[in-house]
C-alpha cells in the first residue's frame, strides 16, 4: 500500500494522483505470477501451491525480480489450481505444490515452457499456451469477470489501478441523480437476479418515494444450487460491487446500505468486509465521499441458511432480525422496505455492471446483447459438461454455442439430454431447442427462466423425473411455510414424484401433478412458490415419455432411480479380481479370485460401489431396468431358494 | 455470553448476529443463552426460538467434534452427491443431521456451496474435498479418526 491510502480522498483529482502514485511505487518485476485462488481454487489445492511459490521465490532470492499476485476465480474452475505467468500470458493448469520448483527453474528463469502443465484442447489435442486462446474463453465477452485476473481482492490499490472508483468520481461531481438514472435506463440493464426487471426503472420508483431515510441492499444470498457467479464477483472483485452500490445510493438518495451474503460463502464475506474497511479508510465510503456532500455507508449481514431469504421481502425481514418470511406486495420495497423505508434491492451482478455503464456510457453498453436484454450475463456451466466453469457471454448467444463451443460438449462423449436453467425456479430445456437464444424473454417462453445464471447440463444418464423430484424436494424443504399452496402443494408434488421414482406411480398421477402445479403457481405468495412447479412442468412438457416409462413399465430409462434398477455382473466379462467384492458395503457380492462374482439382489442396497471400482478395462458391472431387471431379480430369488 | 452481548446494541436487528456468535462459540444454542438473549433484546423466548429453528445455521444440540458437510446442489446431485452422503451415513452409522454417539462426527448436507465445477464436494471443518467418489469416503474419514 502507498502512503496515500492513509490519506482520505478529498477531491476527485486525488483519485488519479493516487493511481499514478501506486503505479510509480510498484516494483517492475521481470515476471509476475498470477494465482487463481477463489473458493474453487482453494478447494482444489491453490493454497499449498501459493505457499510453495512463496517459499521457492524466497529460497532462490528472486523476491525483487518475480512478483506474485493472488486473485479470485478466473472462471475455468475445472483447471484449478492454475496460474498465469506474465509477460507471455503462459497458462499452467491443475498444479500441485510439487510442480513449483520446476516452474521457477524452467519457465521463470529459463523462459522454457513446460508442456505437461499446458492446456490441451480436448477436441483437437493441440496445446494452447495462452489462457485467452483456449476455446473455452473465445466466445466469451468478459466485461466483469476479466478484472478478476488483475485484482488482488484484499488490496484496494489494485482496483484503483484499473480505474476503480472513477465512475463514482464522475457521477458525484458531474452528474445529477436524475442523469445517473437516465443513463442506467438508457443502457437497458435488467436485474441479474432472475426476474429481469429494468434496473433504471427500479431506481426511479425508489427515488420518487418521498422519505427522509432510504436504503440500498445488495442481494448476495445466491441460493440457487448450481449458480455461483455472485460468489466469484464478491470474492474476486468486491470493490466493483461496492462502487455500483454507492452510485445507486447517490441516484436514489440513500445513505445506508446492506450487503446480505449467504453464510455458505465465508471467503466472500471476508473479502467484502476487507474491501469495505479499505474503501472507508480511503474516503470512498462514509461521510462526504471524495469531499462531496454525499455520505453513504455499507454494512455486511451474514445469512443464516434459508433459501427463501433470496426473495426481497424475506431478505428484508432477515436483516431486521426476524424469520425470513416473505410478505404480500404491494407495497413494494421501493415504497416500503427495510424498517418501512423505501428500499432498493439489486443483486451482486447487477451492481457490478453499474460502474461499467457509467464509465463507458449507456450507448456503448446497449450495443452488447440482444434487442430486449442488454450487456453480458455470467453463467455457471456445470453438470455433465466437458468444460465446467463460469462463462460470461453476450445476451442473445445460443444455448448451442454455450454448450458446444464454450463448454466443449458433453463429458465422455455421451448424448446431450437437457439443460436446466434458473435453478429451482427454472426448467429443463431439451435438445430440440438448443438453437434458442439466451435472454430473459426467450427462456421464459420456453417455460424456464434466466434466473441467476445456473446452467446445469444433463446427459442421457440423467433421469428427468429424478431431477424434477430433486428440485421439488428442494423447494419443499425450503418453503417457509407461510402460505398454504406452497407449503402443502409442494409437499404433495414431492410425494407423487417420489412414488413415481419408486415405481409406485399410478395412472392419473401426471394429471394430478399438472393440476397441483397450476394451483401452486397461481396461488403462492412469493416467487419461491410461484416458480417452484417450473421444473415439473417443463419436464412434463418435454420428457413426458420418461414419466410414462416410470409409471407404466416401472422402468427408469436413464438407469438412475434406485428402486427401478438392478446392478448385475456380466459373467462373460468378470475377471474375478475381488475389487467389487471387497468394496461392497452390504456384503452382497460372493465369489473367489479368478472366478465370476455374483450380486445377491436380496442384499444389494444399490449404492453403486461395485460399478465405481470395476476397472474401466473390464467394465463387468451393468445396470438394468424394466423387463430385464425383473428377469434378473427372479433369477436371483430362485437361486436363493 | 456477556462478552458476545456487549458487542451489540439491544436491537432486534442484532438477533441473528448474536445467534451466529453463540453458535460459533458453543457449537449450538444452549437454552440458557436463549433466555439471556431474550432479557437483553426484550424479545420473547418463543420468538427467538422461532427465528433460530427457522435458519439452518443454528442447532439446539451440540455438534460433534468434526462437521462433515456433503453438498447436494444440483451439479453435485447429477454427479452422485447423494450416494456420497449415503455412504458417509452408512460408515458412521448415523443419519444425515445426526451426531455419532461418541460426539466425534456430525453429518450434514447443504444445498449448494457454489463450487459446482468440482463436485461432488464434501467439506470437513472448513476443508474442501473436490471430485469425491465412494472410494474417497474412507480416506477422508481416516484423516479425522
Amino acid at each position: 500500500m502507498t502512503d496515500m491510502f492513509k490519506e482520505k480522498i478529498t477531491q476527485p483529482e486525488k483519485l488519479l494522483e493516487w493511481k499514478k502514485k501506486i503505479i510509480a511505487s510498484r516494483p517492475i518485476y521481470e515476471k509476475t505470477i498470477v494465482v487463481s485462488s477463489g473458493t474453487c481454487g482453494q478447494a482444489s489445492g491453490s493454497l499449498p501451491v501459493i505457499e510453495a511459490l512463496k517459499a521457492e521465490i524466497k529460497k532462490r532470492g528472486l523476491g525483487g525480480r518475480v512478483g506474485l499476485k493472488i486473485t479470485g476465480c478466473h472462471g475455468f474452475c475445472q483447471l484449478e489450481p492454475n496460474i498465469i505467468i506474465y509477460p507471455g500470458e503462459i497458462f499452467y493448469k491443475n498444479l500441485k505444490a510439487d510442480d513449483v520448483p520446476q516452474i521457477i527453474e524452467e519457465t521463470i528463469l529459463k523462459d522454457k515452457i513446460i508442456p505437461s502443465l499446458v492446456y490441451e484442447d480436448t477436441k483437437t489435442k493441440k496445446k494452447v499456451i495462452k489462457q485467452k486462446d483456449i476455446p473455452f474463453y473465445q466466445k466469451q465477452i468478459r466485461l466483469l469477470t476479466e478484472n478478476n485476473l488483475r485484482v488482488d481482492p484484499t488490496n484496494i490499490e489494485d482496483y484503483i489501478v484499473i480505474d476503480g472508483y472513477q465512475a463514482l468520481a464522475k457521477i458525484l461531481f458531474n452528474m445529477t441523480s436524475e442523469e445517473v438514472i437516465e443513463e442506467v435506463k438508457a443502457s437497458g440493464l435488467r436485474g441479474r437476479g432472475g426476474a429481469g426487471f429494468p434496473t433504471g426503472r427500479k431506481w426511479e420508483i425508489c427515488r420518487a418515494s418521498k422519505a427522509e431515510v432510504k436504503y440500498i441492499i445488495c442481494n448476495a444470498d445466491e441460493g440457487d444450487p448450481g449458480a455461483y457467479m455472485d460468489r466469484s464477483l464478491l470474492e474476486g472483485n468486491p470493490h466493483s460491487v461496492i462502487e455500483g452500490m454507492i452510485i445507486g445510493a447517490y441516484a436514489i438518495g440513500a445513505n445506508e446500505g446492506y450487503i446480505y451474503v449467504r453464510m455458505e460463502y465465508p471467503l466472500a464475506v471476508k473479502h467484502v468486509t476487507i474491501a469495505l474497511e479499505q474503501a472507508k479508510a480511503a474516503g470512498l465510503l462514509g461521510k462526504s465521499i471524495m469531499g462531496s456532500e454525499f455520505s453513504f455507508d455499507i454494512h455486511v449481514v451474514e445469512g443464516a441458511g434459508a433459501f427463501v431469504s433470496g426473495e426481497e421481502t424475506s431478505l428484508i425481514a432477515s436483516i431486521e432480525g426476524r424469520r425470513a418470511f416473505p410478505r404480500q406486495r404491494p407495497p413494494f420495497p421501493a415504497q416500503s422496505g427495510l424498517w418501512g423505508k423505501p428500499t432498493n434491492i439489486n443483486n451482486v451482478e447487477t451492481w457490478a455492471n453499474v460502474p461499467l455503464i457509467i464509465n463507458k456510457g449507456a450507448e456503448w453498453y446497449s450495443q452488447i446483447g440482444s434487442q430486449m436484454s442488454k450487456g453480458t450475463k455470467i453463467f455457471s456451466l456445470v453438470g455433465k459438461i466437458r468444460n465446467t466453469g463460469l462463462v460470461e457471454v453476450p445476451m442473445g448467444i445460443t444455448l448451442k454455442e454455450i454448450i458446444y463451443d464454450i463448454g466443449g460438449g458433453i463429458k465422455d462423449d455421451k448424448k446431450f439430454k437437457a439443460v436446466q436453467t434458473g435453478g429451482p425456479s427454472g426448467g429443463c430445456i431439451p435438445a430440440s431447442m438448443l438453437n434458442l437464444t439466451v435472454d430473459y424473454d426467450t427462456l421464459t417462453k420456453a417455460g424456464s427462466i434466466m434466473g441467476s445464471g445456473g446452467m446445469i447440463v444433463m446427459d442421457e444418464e440423467t433421469c428427468m423425473v429424478d431431477v424434477a423430484r430433486y428440485f421439488l424436494n428442494f423447494t419443499q424443504e425450503e418453503s417457509c411455510g407461510k402460505c398454504v399452496p406452497c407449503r402443502v402443494g409442494t409437499r404433495q408434488m414431492v410425494e407423487i414424484l417420489t412414488r413415481i421414482t419408486q415405481g409406485k406411480g399410478e395412472e392419473g398421477d401426471l394429471e394430478i401433478l399438472e393440476n397441483l402445479a397450476k394451483t401452486v403457481k397461481a396461488a403462492s405468495l412469493c416467487g419461491l412458490g410461484q416458480t417452484a412447479p417450473n421444473p415439473v412442468l417443463t419436464t412434463l412438457r418435454y420428457f413426458r415419455q420418461e414419466y410414462e416409462a416410470h409409471i407404466k413399465n416401472k422402468a427408469c430409462p436413464a438407469l438412475v432411480c434406485k428402486d427401478l434398477i438392478v446392478y448385475y455382473i456380466e459373467p462373460e466379462k468378470c475377471v474375478g479380481c475381488l475389487l467389487c467384492l471387497k468394496s461392497c458395503p452390504a456384503g452382497a457380492i460372493s465369489g473367489e479370485r479368478k472366478k465370476v462374482h455374483v450380486i445377491d439382489q436380496n442384499l444389494c442396497i444399490k449404492c453403486g460401489a461395485c460399478l465405481d471400482v470395476c476397472p474401466p478395462k473390464v467394465k463387468a458391472v451393468s445396470k438394468y431396468t424394466g423387463q430385464k431387471r425383473d428377469r434378473l431379480l427372479k433369477k436371483s430369488l430362485r437361486k436363493k431358494r | 455470553m456477556e462478552q458476545i452481548l456487549r458487542q451489540f446494541k439491544p436491537q432486534q436487528r442484532n438477533l441473528i448476529h448474536i445467534l451466529h456468535q453463540v453458535q460459533h462459540k458453543y457449537g449450538y444454542i444452549p437454552a440458557e443463552a436463549i433466555s439471556r438473549i431474550s432479557d437483553y433484546l426484550k424479545i420473547s423466548e418463543s420468538e427467538i426460538f422461532g427465528v433460530l429453528t427457522f435458519y439452518k445455521a443454528f442447532t439446539l444440540e451440540p455438534r460433534g467434534q468434526h462437521l462433515i458437510t456433503v453438498c447436494l446442489g444440483t451439479a453435485c446431485h447429477v454427479r452422485g452427491g447423494d450416494k456420497i452422503a449415503d455412504d458417509f451415513a452408512r460408515k458412521l452409522n448415523i443419519k444425515v443431521g445426526q451426531t455419532t454417539p461418541d460426539r466425534k462426527f456430525t453429518l450434514e448436507t447443504v444445498n449448494c456451496l457454489g463450487c459446482c465445477a468440482i463436485g461432488p464436494v464434501v467439506v470437513v471443518d472448513g476443508k474442501y474435498y473436490s471430485y469425491t467418489t465412494l472410494k474417497k469416503v474412507d480416506s477422508i474419514l481416516s484423516e479425522y479418526k
